[in-house]
């Protein structure tokens, strides 16, 4: 299963390593890992909980991985997002692509993400001092996924 | 002749409920349809009102304004999404 939505962590390692066993044409793999930070739009957070809309999320997610392998050639995708109560410092998603040169697992990799930020149904609460609150939605994250459409990448 | 209607994150606090089934009501088809239907309950309800950053799903699909709603659909609505 190439997408996971879970309250566990995982192992980064295992994940990377899962992507290339038993697979000699795989020539590169990019991974990236989203944590939660101690601070947000000028807050200290001590906390956040993921909130999720189970069904949709592995629907969308699901459509995410196959638009990128429309666009790359790739060997292999895996995404895990996790949901529920995270401490500061703890992994919240993982991306890991492989393909048989760097810059296809790049570009996919970053596209997932961007994607994800955009279109999959997950919805951050952060812990401040001041108390719970949702986190915003970013412009700059609906920027960065819109560059995928305006020939930003190379097809 | 029902539609199931889901709400998520700040939005499913501010009108207080995580989802409710409702007989499609008269007139309405489409997504922002059911959204006025919705706003017109009352004061809670203005967080779906027009001027507020909303999106909406049909059957667990990202779903504008126009989209068709039809009997036994999931309705979702919910703010823009934040996770990654």
């Amino acid at each position: 299963m190439s997408v996971s939505v879970q309250e566990a962590d995982f192992d980064v390692g295992a994940e990377i390593a899962a992507l290339s066993a038993g697979r000699l044409e795989v020539g590169g793999l990019a991974s990236f890992v989203g944590l939660v930070r101690e601070a947000n739009d000028g807050s200290r957070v001590s906390a956040m909980s993921l909130e999720h809309y189970p069904g949709m999320t592995e629907r969308a997610l699901g459509e995410i991985v196959e638009q990128a392998k429309a666009r790359w050639p790739l060997i292999g995708v895996r995404v895990i997002h996790r949901v529920g109560g995270l401490q500061v410092g703890e992994r919240i998603v993982f991306v890991g692509v492989a393909s048989a040169h760097r810059g296809a697992a790049f570009e996919a990799c970053e596209f997932i993400m961007d994607y994800l930020k955009t279109r999959a149904p997950f919805w951050k609460r952060e812990e401040t001092p001041a108390g719970g609150r949702w986190v915003e939605a970013r412009d700059s994250d609906d920027t960065a996924a819109s560059r995928w459409e305006t020939g930003g990448a190379e097809e | 002749m029902k539609i199931r209607i889901l709400y998520f994150a700040s939005l499913r606090e501010a009108v207080g409920q995580a989802e409710e089934e409702l007989g499609l009501p008269e007139g309405v088809a489409s997504v922002g349809g059911l959204r006025e239907y919705l706003v017109a309950r009352g004061e809670a309800w203005q967080a779906l009102g027009a001027g507020r950053s909303v999106r909406a799903a049909v059957n667990q699909r990202m779903a504008g304004p126009e989209a068709a709603i039809e009997a036994g659909d999931e309705v979702a609505f919910f703010p823009p999404v934040t996770g990654g």
